[in-house]
């Protein structure tokens, strides 16, 4: 399997400028037009986390205010992580 | 219920830990979606060749065929229900006139286009004019690694043609643009070939079943892959892993061991659909029957309208019977198959798969009544002179500048392989990855479309 690469979560991250969301009855569907790739989020929550990304100095900002309490948020760093591996995240800043 | 974020995102396909709690990914498809995630849009049936396996048994153009506008106004619908891309097919569907209106049309509403050609319009200045887009991939056909098998099944000269058409998107740049084959008795030997064609160009390999749809239905017998080879053509998509696309084509082999990259299951009428040239709805572009059409996009509802309440596709998500494979130990990764390839054989839809790596399908066929009515496929646009028993035949191609003349002829080749999942990149549900990949799978993060 492929080491994770480093995820930092302190950082401004944002959707690629590629990836197209739609939500789903079960959380939503991420289509990223580039690598064509389809990835699922089943969590509202983390719906709402990747959609404001780029509202927010960092993911861990954008994790609070979507109601990720800190015990849940190694979850939600770790499935961060993944979808920046796979390039639908991409670091960012706060506009 | 909560779910933990890092089993609820799945973004690469894995094996372990990572299952959803509640209900998978799966049985979200199977009950349907809000909109499909990608469906097949045919937008001629205008063809200048005759593959003998032709799907959509193509070759002249129908006058009904949706007009720009009401391909625009299709254009908006998926725009607005967020189906993320189309696969365009036809026939040849360059030969429209308006066929790269509609392409930039789409891509401008975020409505990504992959097209199916035999390529002889790829020109080096169409090929840098594709490769500069993010949002539109072409899948070239060609159904053998010779000319010799490919173009007993595709027509005299469709190799050569090919093969000019990837060098022009090589040269262009265009990385990984699909070359598609047909599977058949014939090519399957020449798979490793196939596959070295595809990356001395740059391109990725997508494999596909053939299926006894369109003009398929009758060489099926004749063409479709032998038993005796099923297995190695198993072991051959398991060493590629996700390096050759598959689309929903071989989930019927899962009996053979591990499930095989790719979607696992029939997303007909759940996730995928067909718009035929005339605006027919079609659950599915193998199953162009009476049957499994849903509707029109011109109905008052649209293709939305088709799509959500259509009396076929409530069915369809509704839990379907699994019939005699309810006892195969294989199910969960085979579910009985592809519902084309048994419908179009006579087989009943809720039994084996007339393929089944068990044999069921064979011996199911061999007790078929010789006197019951097989299905034939509808909507027949083969052109009238065709010969069908000598193999395909060819009608000139125009080379050059692009017809703007609707109509007749002339026209490159067809899209005769499209599959209903082409590009789908296989949702790797967490929970059927847990159960049937391969910890050491390689390839795994790799995108398979
Ligand atoms: S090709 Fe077969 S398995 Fe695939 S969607 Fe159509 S009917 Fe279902
Ligand atoms: S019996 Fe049915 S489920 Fe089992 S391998 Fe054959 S087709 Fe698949």
């Amino acid at each position: 399997m492929s080491t994770e690469p480093a995820f930092d979560a302190g950082a401004p991250w944002q959707l690629h400028p590629s990836v197209a969301v739609r939500a789903e009855r079960f959380g939503a569907l991420l289509y990223h037009f580039g690598t064509r790739r389809l990835s699922f989020l089943k969590d509202r929550r983390l719906l709402d986390v990747v959609e404001h990304l780029a509202c927010h100095p960092s993911a861990l900002d954008a994790c609070r205010a979507a109601g990720v309490q800190p015990p849940e948020q190694a979850a939600f760093t770790v499935a961060l992580a993944r979808l920046a591996e796979g390039d639908m995240l991409v670091p960012g800043g706060p506009r | 219920m909560t779910l933990a974020p890092a089993a609820a995102i799945a973004p690469v396909r894995r094996s372990g830990s990572q299952r959803a709690p509640g209900g998978g990914l799966i049985e979200h498809f199977e009950r349907g979606l809000d909109a499909p995630i990608c469906l097949t849009w045919e937008l001629t049936y205008a063809c200048n060749l005759a593959c003998v396996h032709c799907l959509s048994s193509s070759g002249r153009r129908d006058p009904r065929e949706l007009t720009t506008a009401e391909a625009r106004a299709v254009i908006d619908e998926l725009q607005a229900m967020g189906v993320f891309y189309v696969n365009i097919g036809g026939g040849e569907p360059t030969v429209r006139g308006d066929f790269w209106e509609l392409v930039d049309y789409a891509t401008d509403h975020r409505v990504g286009v992959k097209f199916s050609t035999n390529g002889s319009r790829i020109t080096l200045a169409v090929a840098r004019r594709l490769a500069a887009s993010d949002y539109v991939d072409v899948q070239l056909s060609l159904d053998g690694a010779t000319a010799e098998v490919n173009d007993a099944v595709r027509g005299p000269g469709s190799y050569a043609v090919v093969l000019r058409a990837m060098e022009n998107l090589a040269t262009a740049g265009f990385a990984g643009f699909k070359l598609s084959v047909v599977v058949t008795r014939h090519n399957v030997t020449q798979l490793d070939q196939l596959e070295a064609l595809a990356d001395h160009h740059g391109a990725q390999l997508r494999l596909t079943r053939l299926r006894p749809s369109g003009r398929g239905a009758a060489v099926w017998g004749e063409l479709h892959v032998l038993p005796s080879q099923q297995r190695a053509l198993y072991d051959w998509l398991v060493a590629r892993g996700e390096q050759v696309l598959t689309g929903d084509s071989f989930f019927h082999l899962a009996g053979y061991g591990a499930s095989l990259p790719g979607l696992d299951l029939c997303g007909a009428g759940r996730v995928v659909c067909l718009i035929d040239p005339v605006g027919d709805v079609y659950a599915c572009p193998f199953a162009i029957h009476p049957q499994f059409l849903a509707g029109n996009v011109r109905d008052p509802g649209g293709f939305a309208g088709v799509w959500r309440t259509s009396e076929l596709f409530t069915d369809l998500r509704r839990p379907q019977s699994s019939g005699a494979c309810a006892s195969c130990g294989h199910f969960g990764g085979c579910r009985g198959g592809c519902m084309a390839a048994k419908f179009f054989t006579g087989l009943p839809l809720d039994g084996p798969d007339p393929e089944c790596v068990l044999g069921h399908g064979a011996a199911a066929l061999a007790a078929l009544d010789p006197g019951a009515e097989i299905p034939t496929p509808a909507a027949d646009h083969s052109r009238r002179e065709r010969h069908r028993a000598a193999g395909a035949t060819r009608v000139p191609v125009a080379f050059g500048a692009p017809a703007r003349a609707r109509g007749r002829a002339h026209r490159p080749v067809s899209a005769c392989d499209e599959s209903p999942l082409a590009g789908l990149a296989p949702p790797d549900e967490p929970e059927w990855a847990r159960a049937l990949t391969p910890p050491d799978r390689p390839g795994s993060s790799v995108a398979p479309s």
